[in-house]
């Protein structure tokens, strides 16, 4: 089996491999190869002394516009193979590419600089890197929109130890559950004993979904610190899915937000369907940008868009965030990409690149999509994380904690994970004999 | 029950008020002209047929159309002749209100740079099989590359002449070619380690051939049992006999981003293989993200320094989706001006590292992203996703597309799934 691997990836041999020459690496010098310190360059090669400045961030700016001095490393998650290896410290390293800086490569790569106009090159690369925020925050909506298209009805008990340790993650919010009547997502009937069970955990929000007053008040009840209300930019999948048009559920969620605002709670505000509906087909990227408007004008903190069927590509994304962009901030703006169509992490890409800090996602892609039986819905938490930090962005998150949190709710509902990045890592087994 | 009944007065109409939406928002009148049935392929299965909203699981409705419709958005776009120009078409509604001069220039950048057409290289019959554990008939095989071709991919590795001893899968290369002598609309290129295979192939009418280097030392060694040097000695005389001959030679460089053995792999590494595979004659050069572990933040300065000494022409990405990043750094590279991207119908081919983990990227998934961003390939999706399901049942298995998974099931409908 690895033998004829071996000779398909590569152009093969006829001669056999000489598989008793090839080195074994114990499990602790693959660990040693592969640190963070094994792998970062020499000082000499970085071209700046041997100065490393880890973690710090040296202004408020949250984009790469500025001039930052800001060096922090992180091991290829990938490297590391085994899962009983000790995470240790991990720092983020930004990429340099030819456009900002040249320290990455040192000084080899200056042989190949001087033989073609790369002036070009580095006009694109600038452009690619000029948007992306320095630090993503991820709203974990797994405990929440994840469990809720399950069908097998989780304990709570499981619920809560689920937002617990995607807490202990670094998660900063973790959607906790919703107040919608059981008789809708009987999944979620346990919200306030979610609520209870959650009550004293700290260093994370976990808003909670309120569809009407009745909710909100359920939720305020329940300990509730943060809420979100859910619109939609399709006026027939508003009617078909809450049963009122867009006006009325708007009309709705400002007694909401104005009861919210009475209190100090925070109020999210979803927008579903902004790129797509099951039944309407396209959506306007004006429909869209009302939407987010009226939620954002009633007091929603946070503005959530939603491609609820998955269906988007920066090419209809782009028009869709142009617009929003037009009339709400975009710090306060969140995208919320579904991966049925396999295309969510290059539209969050490109909505880092327009100026997006915020990105919704769903530990270990929990929650199928409720139009396309058997198809993917959220985009898997894991697999944002390893593009992010592979872009250089901070998120505060630990892949490695997430992955084990993947592990336990998937073990929990019997299903593989929906993260091709906590599959690959799960299972990984370079070890140099094997190869 | 209540809302069973408010989604079910949607059922008659859905189809109605989608072409309505089409017609208005773009003044066509004739919906043959829309790629409908280009999607369709002329296969019933796919044709439009009434959306039945349902709560119950088992009551499958036919909305296959919804999804189509997607498609149909995208091949909108292809339609308009200047398929960015649609995009900001519709931004005119808004753009009156917009006070942040910087954003309506933003996407141009973001987007500017990508080619208007990318050929799709399509690995599926040979990455993608010869990783399959049962040995999948020549017919099969053959009717595969058929299908292929006949939804517009351009070019479709056909086989691969290594010895039969590492690669039973392939071991039928020359009938897999002769069965294809007169199929046309495609290049057939074939893989050929050396000297011996390369004269095997053109025995058996290859018309194209393509080599495999790699960027990492350790890997090559471990894989080949020769040190990059040496491999590339040995392809240079690959490459001199098919000079003779007039026979194009691809050149694939492996690990280009990370190596399962070293770790990060040394761009300047990379540039010297890239420009010894183009000096030795390579009319153009595939760089393999082999473990799937690229991220924009290493394939950029990876590009970057290959296209010090490669022409962005020759250059193609073939990136692995094994940790999911496959799409995003398909992206990254278009927007550095990459118009080659080689990819696996249903994601054929896992990853021999991660047992169980996914490999190459789907080319349904890839062309559902270019025809959404108004990139031409001439592939037709709809045949595509054909070729796709034929291969798939023959193995037995779910396809490895997201795109191809999601337009073939039918939709269901809750209506309280918020």
């Amino acid at each position: 089996m690895i033998v004829s691997y071996l000779s398909t990836t590569m152009s093969s041999m006829e001669e056999p491999l000489g598989f008793d020459k090839l080195p074994s690496m114990r499990t602790i010098d693959r660990i040693q190869r592969f640190s963070a310190t094994a792998c970062r360059p020499s000082g000499e090669e970085m071209g700046m002394g041997n100065c490393w400045i880890e973690g710090m961030s040296c202004s408020t700016s949250n984009h790469y516009d500025e001039d930052h001095d800001e060096y922090t490393w992180e091991a290829f998650p990938w490297q590391r193979h085994t899962r009983d290896m000790s995470q240790g410290e991990t720092f983020y390293r930004r990429t340099k590419s030819l456009g900002r800086n040249h320290m990455m490569f040192g000084n080899t790569h200056e042989k190949y600089n001087s033989k073609c106009n790369d002036k070009d090159i580095r006009n694109i690369t600038n452009k690619f890197w000029k948007g992306i925020p320095r630090f993503v925050k991820i709203v974990e909506v797994g405990a929440r929109d994840g469990l809720q298209n399950e069908k097998a009805t989780v304990p709570t008990s499981v619920k809560v130890e689920l937002i617990h340790r995607l807490v202990s993650c670094g998660l900063s919010v973790v959607e906790a559950t919703s107040f919608v009547s059981p008789k809708w997502v009987p999944q979620l009937a346990d919200a306030k004993d979610v609520m209870e069970g959650v009550r004293n955990l700290e260093g994370a929000r976990l808003p909670v979904l309120t569809p009407n007053m009745k909710g909100f008040q359920a939720a305020v009840a329940a300990g509730a610190k943060e809420i979100a209300v859910f619109a939609s930019a399709s006026e027939a999948f508003s009617k078909s899915n809450i049963n009122c048009s867009i006006e009325e559920s708007l009309t709705r969620y400002r007694a909401v937000t104005q009861a919210a605002k009475e209190l100090s709670i925070p109020v999210r505000g979803y927008v579903s369907c902004v790129v797509g509906c099951p039944v309407e087909g396209e959506i306007p990227p004006s429909k869209v940008a009302y939407v987010a408007k009226a939620l954002h004008d009633m007091g929603c903190f946070e503005i959530s868009l939603g491609d609820t069927i998955g269906v988007g590509t920066p090419g209809t994304v782009v028009p869709m965030l142009e617009a929003v962009m037009a009339v709400v901030p975009v710090e306060k703006l969140a995208v919320h990409f579904h991966d049925t169509y396999g295309q969510s992490l290059s539209n969050i890409l490109i909505s880092l690149q327009m100026g997006i800090s915020i990105v919704d996602s769903s530990v270990a892609g929990l929650g199928g999509c409720p139009y396309a039986k058997g198809a993917s819905g959220n985009v898997a938490t894991e697999d944002v994380i390893y593009m992010l930090h592979g872009l250089g962005v901070q998120t505060n998150v630990d892949l490695t904690k997430l992955l084990s949190v993947g592990e336990f709710i998937c073990k929990h509902l019997g299903h593989p994970s929906g993260s091709k990045t906590a599959v690959a890592l799960s299972r990984v087994t370079a070890d140099a004999s094997k190869i | 029950m209540l809302k069973a009944k408010a989604l079910s007065k949607y059922s008659g109409r859905v189809i109605a008020p989608l072409m309505s939406n089409f017609k208005e928002s773009h003044g066509v009148d004739d919906f043959s002209n829309f790629g409908l049935n280009t999607l369709n392929g002329g296969n019933d299965e796919y044709t439009g047929e009434t959306l039945f909203w349902s709560k119950q699981v088992g009551n499958i409705p036919q909305g296959n159309f919804i999804h189509h419709k997607y498609g149909n958005i995208q091949w909108n776009n292809m339609v308009h002749g200047n398929s960015r120009g649609a995009f900001y078409l519709s931004n005119g509604h808004y753009s009156s209100n917009s006070n942040d001069k910087s954003t309506r220039e933003l996407p141009k950048k973001l987007l500017r740079n990508i080619p208007e057409f990318v050929k799709i290289v399509e690995v599926g019959p040979r990455d993608g099989l010869q990783n399959e554990k049962d040995i999948v008939p020549t017919a099969v095989k053959v009717k595969l590359i058929k299908l292929l071709v006949s939804s517009g991919l351009p070019v479709v590795e056909a086989t691969s002449f290594v010895s039969p001893k590492w690669v039973p899968q392939l071991a039928d290369a020359k009938d897999v070619m002769e069965a294809i002598r007169n199929v046309e609309g495609a290049r057939f290129p074939v893989l050929t380690p050396n000297l011996k295979g390369f004269e095997a192939a053109v025995i058996s009418g290859a018309k194209e051939v393509a080599i495999f280097a790699s960027a990492s030392e350790s890997f090559s060694k471990s894989n080949i049992n020769c040190s990059i040097e040496d491999s590339l000695i040995r392809y240079r005389d690959v490459a001199l006999a098919a000079r003779k001959l007039s026979i194009p030679v691809r050149g694939y460089i492996s690990c280009v981003v990370g190596c399962p053995v070293e770790g990060m792999v040394s761009p300047s590494k990379l540039a010297y293989v890239a420009e010894q595979l183009c000096d030795m004659g390579c009319s153009e050069i595939s760089l393999g993200d082999t473990i799937g572990v690229g991220t924009p933040g290493t394939v950029i300065p990876m590009l970057e320094a290959v296209l010090a000494v490669v022409p962005i022409d020759k250059l193609a990405v073939h990136f692995h989706d094994t940790y999911g990043q496959a799409l995003s750094n398909i992206l990254a590279s278009l927007q550095m001006g990459i118009s080659t991207v080689d990819s696996s119908v249903s994601g054929l081919g896992g990853c021999p590292y991660a047992k169980g983990a996914s490999g190459n990227v789907a080319t349904e998934d890839v062309v559902y992203m270019l025809n959404g961003l108004g990139v031409k390939t001439n592939v037709d999706l709809g045949k595509l996703m054909l070729a796709g399901e034929f291969i798939c049942k023959h193995l037995g298995r779910l396809s490895g597309s997201k795109t191809a998974t999601a337009l073939s099931k039918t939709t269901i409908a809750y209506a309280s799934k918020l």
